[in-house]
């Protein structure tokens, strides 16, 4: 029996399909949790952000089903042409962007707003698995590579002059996929190390720090002293590197904190490092601006406090005392998982990170047992953005990771974040049902 | 691409597992093994609330109110809801306030609770405020009402028997009693509003709220499961008679003492006056601070309960107690008489008496109508010398004996705190001032009532209810019930029947008769009235005070105690008039309206010139106001030299403390240094 045969809806895979109502489910509850008082005359409130989202949910799966009865191929060849409107969409909203708390990177169309940022995450997949899955792409060569990082940040810098960093960031998770698909080692390699140089910057002295690694790199040359010798490039490249380590550590790391961070961003950072900020990046206050608490403490603070309060079992449902008296900040949407970690415990956020574990490694087997390349880049581009949301999310939650304005999939409250993840899975689902299909 | 061959999807599966390893790590130690998270939600998000019962009323005999809780209306405001749709000027008519009391009033609101709780904006409301406030509601958004009891006295009298709350000091606080209080919790200060706290307060409840991030209270915590509800106070009901309350306050208005009614039956007081009197509702709400102050540095002390607190020598109403004795003694009979000739010269001084002629000591109830000083000596010289008890001191010891249980020199227990004890000798007592060697001579005028013996108005009354009881009482007090029940564990010492003296009915028919004869043909006639046999007995009392440095002689303070009607009697009374003169002149004709005014309801219009007489009487010794500001200024001079020391003490410990600090640093250092 050939595959094209049997209804599209059997060739869809169960599991996913599954993993993804479930989580869909459980964030109309928590939302739902969230806003909820005693008082309320009935839960069928349209002001309610539960009831937006099941709207938005039932808009979603609108256009699920419209995916679900495309042709697989439009996908593909839909690619570029999709890439160019996300970017012509970031461009506008640069100028025409509504202000909203402070980022600038929504569009009003009447009373409906959308982020495109959030869309454009789709069209980058797209634009991406496109052209890494092109026969005339080399990407063991540095050109492709080059094009294929640009084709993966170009969004990201738009969303940036949005004032949406956190956004931004996300787009970087599109390494994880050009990994797979042949990025050398020693870039994943150098990105830990920059990562944890800057922590090293940041937590130590900077003379400690300038001894250390000087002390490293003479180690180092002396226990390959012999290629040293021999090696004129070796003489080179491990120069270059003390000569990067402390250009890095000592120059570039403090000057974009004191001037390319904004000064929320580098209270964040040094707050989820349990640090105050030292005074060389401490911006002076604008005059008549009340000195206040680090806001963003506040928020870690209260969230810690709801989700530790939960205990093993949780509070119970709709017994969150944090969540319910609206004491974290966001807590509908970037702190959404509050809501599970007070009301469920420690047991029902376990739970909720064994289904997002379940379905991302779900979409990876799924992305391998593809045919094309197209789609199994895609698969792995969204398992990426997934993991990329879900990772930041629950970090800077629990104090891990300093705060990123990002969401949770499927649980946040937003219409363009449930739609546009709505919109990834099934464009999966869609390429999954012809997997045998070469598309191209 | 074969599994094997693409090593680098592991690598990302690997990843995706232990980052989430690593949050499930971090979220274990969240959320099973801290717990201190659960403490910090709970404080920041549960709301304690301590729910007030209103406390328990107060009612006369006849159950009209003398003290109950009565509703007023807080002005409320929420200073961030007060937005510019509001009608300041509306407002501030209503309230009779102008623009800048406005902005300074809501300021303060701001500043005390912020924005966006809600808080007082003004208290205690006139009735004209709040309907001129109401009629306009919809004009002040961001205003409210909120009511409130306050205990309120709608009589203004019996201020020191009903007492008045406040809120507990720190100081009291600290105490064992007040554990159950918290900071700013009203408690009973004085009276019965005091001795029944426990009563009259209820129990408080305890409510559990959820709040906000703007610490606005919303639905109870786990929907009410963790509250204690409230239980309101118990109201009281009293023997006290409201009219006789108030008329006796009215008799006694521009005198100084005391007056005392007992129904001798229950030992229920009647009425309790403690003159100068003043409206209890000057301490309640807010001036109660002011208004305490300026009763307190008056100098006819209205703050302090003389009926309670006062003593005084009992003078000639002792003799009814000495004749008891000594019957009870078997020191005399009824028939014992003594051969008076104008004076007592046994002891080898004159004791001056006011009869001389023959044969008005010729038997106790002669001698009690003519209040004979001869007798009553004498016959309190066969007590202490009676052959029973071997010798004089004994003999003393036992006299002193009875006057305890008669509870002179003890507290009466009466339920009104701050009790006094009055005077009572005892042979310890002359041991101490004659160095043991004195003899029955040498306070023989305890015997009619002068010397060492000084009774509580409140004492004198209770020996009245002895007499008119025929040998017992109940300890005197004013509670007949706690919320309708007589028999409350409260109210059991009070139950309590206490006999005294074993003498047979006839032999008090004899002491009551002589009582009677002293109204009927004796000192008292002032007190005669129709159809009502009054039994009493008045005393005229010398007494001195220091003024200007130097003992000088008063005007004889006015006593008149009394029970009636002779058989089955209604009421016992004590009055005290101080230096008024005649006992007589004075507390005798109080005595014998309130009696009056309590057995037939009403005073008949034949005494009414007698009542204008009271009415109008200004007793108040003008040396009063001389002694008390001598006082002052001495108690002021003791104050400032004893602040001065202690600020001399202080500073001293200041410098040592320094010299001590000096030391040690400067030995710190070394030790550092050394090593």
């Amino acid at each position: 029996m050939s595959a094209t045969s049997k209804s599209i809806f059997s060739r869809l895979d169960g599991v996913t399909l599954l993993l993804y109502i479930l989580l869909v489910l459980i964030g109309l509850t928590a939302v739902f949790s969230v806003e909820y008082r005693s008082t309320d005359p009935s839960i069928f409130m349209m002001n309610k952000s539960h009831m937006r989202q099941f709207i938005w949910l039932c808009i979603s799966v609108f256009v699920g089903l419209l995916i679900i009865f495309t042709d697989s191929k439009f996908f593909s060849s839909f690619a570029y042409l999709s890439y160019t409107i996300g970017l012509f969409l970031l461009l506008i909203t640069i100028f025409a962007g509504v202000d909203v708390k402070g980022s600038h990177s929504w569009l009003g169309v009447g009373s409906v707003r959308f982020q495109p940022g959030e869309v454009c995450k789709i069209f980058t997949s797209l634009a991406l698995s496109k052209f890494l899955s092109s026969p005339e792409t080399n990407f063991s060569t540095l050109k492709h590579r080059i094009i294929g990082a640009a084709l993966a940040l170009g969004p990201a810098v738009l969303i940036i002059l949005q004032k949406e960093t956190g956004l931004a960031l996300v787009y970087f998770c599109f390494f994880l996929v050009m990994y797979r698909e042949g990025l050398p080692n020693i870039i994943l390699i150098i990105g830990f190390s920059m990562v944890a140089l800057t922590l090293a910057t940041l937590l130590v002295d900077r003379w400690i720090l300038f001894g250390v690694i000087t002390a490293l790199t003479i180690g180092g040359g002396y226990l390959i002293r012999r290629e040293l010798k021999r090696n004129i490039v070796a003489r080179i490249i491990i120069v270059g590197v003390w000569l990067f380590c402390i250009l890095f550590s000592q120059v570039l790391v403090p000057f974009a904190f004191k001037h390319v961070l904004q000064k929320h961003q580098v209270e964040r950072i040094y707050s989820t490092l349990g640090q105050d900020v030292p005074q060389a990046y401490q911006r002076e206050t604008q005059k008549g601006e009340i000195k206040k608490g680090n806001v963003s403490d506040y928020n870690v603070k209260q969230s810690k406090i709801a989700i530790g309060s939960g205990g093993f079992w949780g509070k119970g449902f709709l017994n969150g005392t944090s969540t319910k008296n609206a004491f974290v900040p966001e807590q509908n949407t970037d702190f959404i998982f509050c809501a599970i970690g007070e009301q469920f415990g420690f047991f029902g956020s376990a739970i909720l990170i064994i289904i997002y574990v379940s379905l991302m490694l779900r979409i990876l087997f799924l992305a391998e047992r593809q045919r094309s390349a197209f789609s199994r880049i895609y698969g792995y581009c969204v398992a990426s953005i997934l993991f990329f949301h879900f990772a930041i999310n629950i970090s800077m939650t629990i104090g891990l990771a300093p705060v990123i304005g990002i969401t949770l999939p499927f649980l946040s409250y937003g219409g363009s974040s449930l739609l546009s993840f709505s919109i990834l899975i099934f464009i999966l689902l869609r390429l999954d049902s012809d997997r045998q299909v070469m598309i191209r | 691409m074969s599994l094997a061959a693409n090593p680098r999807q592991f690598v990302i599966r690997l990843i995706f597992i232990s980052i989430a390893v690593v949050m499930l790590i971090r979220l274990f130690f969240l959320q099973v093994v801290e717990d201190k998270y659960k403490v910090m939600a709970n404080d920041i998000a549960i709301l304690r609330k301590v729910v007030y019962p209103p406390r328990g009323a107060i009612m006369d005999r006849k159950g009209r109110p003398m003290l109950y809780n009565v509703k007023v209306y807080d002005l409320m405001v929420t200073p961030r809801n007060v937005t510019r749709q509001l009608d300041t000027n509306a407002l501030c008519q209503a309230l009779r306030i102008d623009i800048p009391t406005f902005e300074k009033l809501l300021n303060k609101t701001r500043i005390k609770n912020g924005p966006m709780r809600k808080g007082v904006f003004m208290e205690e409301l006139t009735p004209e405020q709040t309907a001129r406030f109401q009629e306009n509601i919809y004009l002040f958004p961001g205003f409210e009402m909120a009511e409130r009891f306050t205990r309120t006295y709608p009589n203004a009298s019996a201020a020191l028997i009903l007492g008045y709350i406040g809120e507990v000091s720190p100081e009291m606080l600290k105490k064992e009693q007040y554990a159950s209080y918290l900071q700013g919790d009203y408690t009973g200060m004085n009276g019965l509003e005091r001795s029944y706290e426990d009563v009259l307060r209820g129990q408080r409840g305890v409510h559990f709220l959820e709040r906000d991030n703007f610490n606005r209270p919303r639905e109870p915590y786990r929907g009410g499961a963790l509250d204690t509800p409230e239980i309101a106070g118990r109201s009281l009901e009293l023997y006290l008679d409201a009219e006789l309350q108030e008329y006796a306050e009215k008799l006694m208005v521009n005198k100084l003492g005391s007056v005392v009614a007992i129904d001798p039956s229950t030992g229920g007081i009647l009425a309790m006056v403690s003159a100068p009197s003043y409206d209890p509702n000057l301490l309640k709400g807010r001036d109660r601070a002011r208004n305490y102050s300026k009763l307190y540095s008056d100098a006819t002390k209205p703050l302090l309960n003389r009926a309670t607190q006062a003593s005084y020598q009992p003078g000639s109403t002792m003799k009814p107690m000495t004749a008891l004795i000594a019957l009870d003694v078997g020191a005399i009979t009824p028939s014992f008489g003594y051969p008076c000739a104008g004076g007592y010269y046994a002891c080898g001084r004159r004791i001056g008496c006011t009869h001389s002629g023959g044969g008005h000591a010729a038997n106790l109830r002669v001698a009690l109508a003519n209040s004979c000083n001869s007798y009553f000596v004498h016959i309190f010289r066969l007590i202490a010398d009676a052959r029973k008890f071997g010798n004089v001191k004994k003999g003393v010891q036992a006299w002193a004996n009875y006057g305890k249980s008669f509870s002179f020199g003890e507290k009466t227990g009466v339920d009104i705190p701050f009790e006094g004890k009055g005077l009572l000798p005892d042979s310890n007592t002359y041991n101490k001032m004659y160095n043991g060697s004195w003899n029955s001579c040498t306070m023989l005028f305890v015997g009619m009532g002068q010397g060492e013996v000084a009774l509580t108005p409140i004492q004198l009354a209770n020996a009245m209810c002895i007499i008119a009881n025929k040998g017992f009482y109940y300890k005197p007090h004013f509670v007949k019930s706690i919320g309708g029940n007589t028999k409350d564990p409260v109210l059991k010492p009070y139950l309590e029947k206490h006999v005294v003296t074993h003498i047979p009915d006839s032999t008090f028919d004899i002491v009551a008769r002589g009582m009677q004869d002293v109204v009927e043909r004796g000192t008292g006639t002032v007190a005669r009235m129709d159809g009502i046999e009054i039994c009493a007995k008045t005393g005229t009392v010398e007494n001195k005070a220091v003024v200007n440095g130097q003992a000088m002689k008063m005007k004889d303070h006015s006593v008149f105690v009394a029970f009636a009607p002779r058989v089955n009697p209604k009421i016992a009374i004590a009055v005290i008039v101080e230096n008024a003169g005649y006992g007589a002149t004075w507390a005798g004709p109080v005595a014998s309206l309130m009696i009056e005014k309590y057995l037939l309801d009403s005073v008949s219009a034949k005494r009414k010139p007698l009542e204008q007489k009271l009415y109008n009487a200004n007793l108040v010794n003008r040396y009063i106001y001389a002694i008390d500001s001598a006082q002052r200024l001495r108690d002021q001079a003791r104050m400032e030299r004893r602040t001065r020391l202690r600020l001399a003490e202080d500073s001293a410990g200041r410098v040592q403390d320094t010299i001590k600090a000096k030391r040690f640093l400067r030995r710190y250092y070394t030790n550092k240094n050394r090593e």
